[in-house]
């Protein structure tokens, strides 16, 4: 599955009055990472729904403007096909995991049963993802025993198991400790060294400026901004759109009012310290 | 003015899991205290003892001077309000507004004064225009919310918080700390468990830092940041601000961008 485009996407909810996102237009590339960042109840997760054919397919409601993957209008995709290319991460680690199978095993197994793969190839596939995420020790635990973090690795080892080409994630790590977090960024970043399509809803603004090539702004509806990292969270005009930007932004917004000026805006504590270091000034590298 | 004391207090699971080691760690009132550490130090167990939840199993927990030992959960929870950090746990009535009304009511209060405390902090929590809602039909971020508001409306002497930023926005955290300015201006103590080390910099002057069943720190937020033995053992990072300085040699300890620009200069 290649590319994903918008085309003045205006969906509204049903029963609703106002539409939940607006003249939504954009153009996802195969084989990069997209950020999405923005307000609660801004339109974020319509967006993933959208993406993911759950708009029209399952909500009703009102969809003008076309939604094409591969070039082909999403209304004519077979949902069930595309669920099997685009995998989904949920926010809430407690509702992700199925509930019916009783080890750790079983449930990386569920959707390779679904998918029909033979069973010599299913229990290959469970073994070289339990290993790749490092969840061996979880096998043979009962699935609905795990920690937050736990579950959510479970989770992305039943997706990257079926070998998608598409990973829609929204808010994984928002329950979980500093330690979890990076975890789940780790197996990000292994996701998109192998090519995959990377669609991620988060907060965390500083570990987006890390590890994503571009970032959408979705506030009230509208996609407010979209483009490379560094030019979309280097943006000051974003914060008082309500959108939470870096650190190292903040600090640079701080620096330059104070009349010290760096050649260009940093976003990530690297850049950050590079930038500083390189000005020297009689401060210390170390 | 009364105080939260944890003396010697160790706490075991019925299936013998020892979670809490020998914690010592006194609160006053009006005080400010942010609980760090990974899942699992041991952090959850320490505030539920502290609010009567859970009995220590070893040593003892004095809430304004009373033993919790010689109470019930439900007269040590007046003083002592814990919001759940999963809201679902907490939640269980048809509509935010009886979910807010709901404790007034058991402690007999008048109509008029229940209906004053649910605007009153409805109002501090921005979450008026749900009052009607049913609390499952609306986000977990305003879900947080209305637990808060239900502890709040029970005017507690203390509350404890487990995890208030999570998924939060720019706007949820705002509201935030402008509820932890008010209940300073208010008195009220405000115990927070958090793994949001912004928050912590930008509001916290006090951090107890957890780690394997123990508290490892109990001191100034500069000092937590600034002890990568710390910071190591109980997982946690500091905020990138506090990095970036570290590692340019200005202090690890640094918690905000004024702060930076002024050593900076010096």
């Amino acid at each position: 599955m290649g590319f994903i485009e918008l085309k003045n996407v205006t969906y509204t909810y049903p029963l609703m009055k106002t539409p939940a996102l607006r003249n939504i237009t954009c153009y996802l590339e195969e084989g990069r990472f997209y950020g999405v960042i923005g307000e609660n109840a801004g339109g974020k997760t319509t967006f993933c729904n959208l993406i993911r054919g759950l708009i029209p397919h399952f909500y009703q409601g009102k969809l003008e403007g076309d939604v094409l993957i591969d070039g082909e209008d999403i209304r004519k995709k077979d949902i069930d096909v595309l669920s099997t290319r685009m995998g989904y991460i949920f926010q809430n680690p407690f509702t992700q995991i199925s509930g019916v199978r009783k080890t750790v095993f079983e449930e990386i197994a569920l959707g390779l049963e679904n998918l029909g793969v033979p069973k010599d190839e299913m229990i290959r596939r469970v073994i070289e993802v339990a290993e790749l995420l490092k969840i061996e020790p979880l096998l043979e635990n009962d699935p609905n025993r795990l920690s937050g973090g736990q579950r959510q690795r479970v989770a992305f080892a039943s997706i990257i198991a079926m070998d998608m080409d598409v990973f829609v994630i929204d808010e994984p790590t928002s329950q979980l400790d500093p330690e979890g977090t990076e975890r789940i960024f780790e197996i990000i970043r292994m996701l998109k060294e192998k090519g995959k399509t990377i669609i991620l809803v988060e907060h965390k603004v500083d570990l987006v400026a890390e590890y994503a090539d571009e970032v959408l702004i979705i506030q009230n509806g509208e996609l407010v901004k979209m483009g490379p990292v560094k030019e979309v969270l280097s943006d000051l005009e974003m914060l008082e759109r309500g959108a939470m930007l870096p650190q190292a932004v903040i600090l640079n917004r701080e620096l330059k009012e104070n009349g010290i000026i760096l050649p260009e805006v940093p976003v990530t504590t690297e850049e950050c310290v590079r930038l500083l270091s390189e000005r020297g000034n009689g401060h210390g590298k170390d | 003015m009364g105080r939260i004391e944890l003396k010697d207090a160790s706490f075991t699971y019925p299936n013998g899991f020892l979670a809490n080691d020998h914690l010592n760690l006194t609160v006053e009132q009006g005080e400010r205290v942010a609980i760090v550490g990974q899942n699992g130090a041991g952090k959850t167990t320490a505030v539920k003892m502290m609010n009567g939840l859970h009995k220590p199993s070893e040593g003892d927990v004095f809430v304004n001077g009373k033993n919790t030992k010689d109470y019930t959960t439900a007269q040590i929870a007046k003083h002592v309000g814990y919001v759940f950090q999963n809201p679902d746990d907490q939640i269980f009535n048809q509509s935010v507004y009886a979910e807010i009304a709901y404790m007034p009511k058991y402690y007999k209060m008048n109509e008029k004064e229940i209906d004053k405390r649910v605007r009153e902090t409805a109002a501090l929590m921005d979450i008026e225009r749900f009052l009607k809602s049913n609390p499952f039909e609306i986000p977990y971020v305003i879900r947080k919310f209305v637990t808060i508001a239900a502890i709040l409306a029970t005017e507690p002497e203390y509350i404890i918080l487990d995890e208030p930023t999570a998924g939060q926005d720019l706007k949820g955290i705002r509201i935030l700390v402008r509820f932890l300015d008010i209940m300073r201006e208010r008195g009220v103590g405000v115990i927070t468990i958090t793994h949001d080390m912004e928050f912590v910099a930008g509001n916290f002057e006090r951090v107890v830092a957890m780690a394997d069943k123990r508290i490892i720190l109990d001191g100034n937020v500069r000092e937590c940041f600034g002890r990568d033995d710390i910071l190591e053992r109980s997982r946690i990072k500091r905020p990138q601000i506090g990095e970036i300085a570290g590692r340019i040699g200005l202090g690890r300890d640094v918690l905000g961008a004024g702060e930076f620009v002024e050593r900076y200069r010096r």
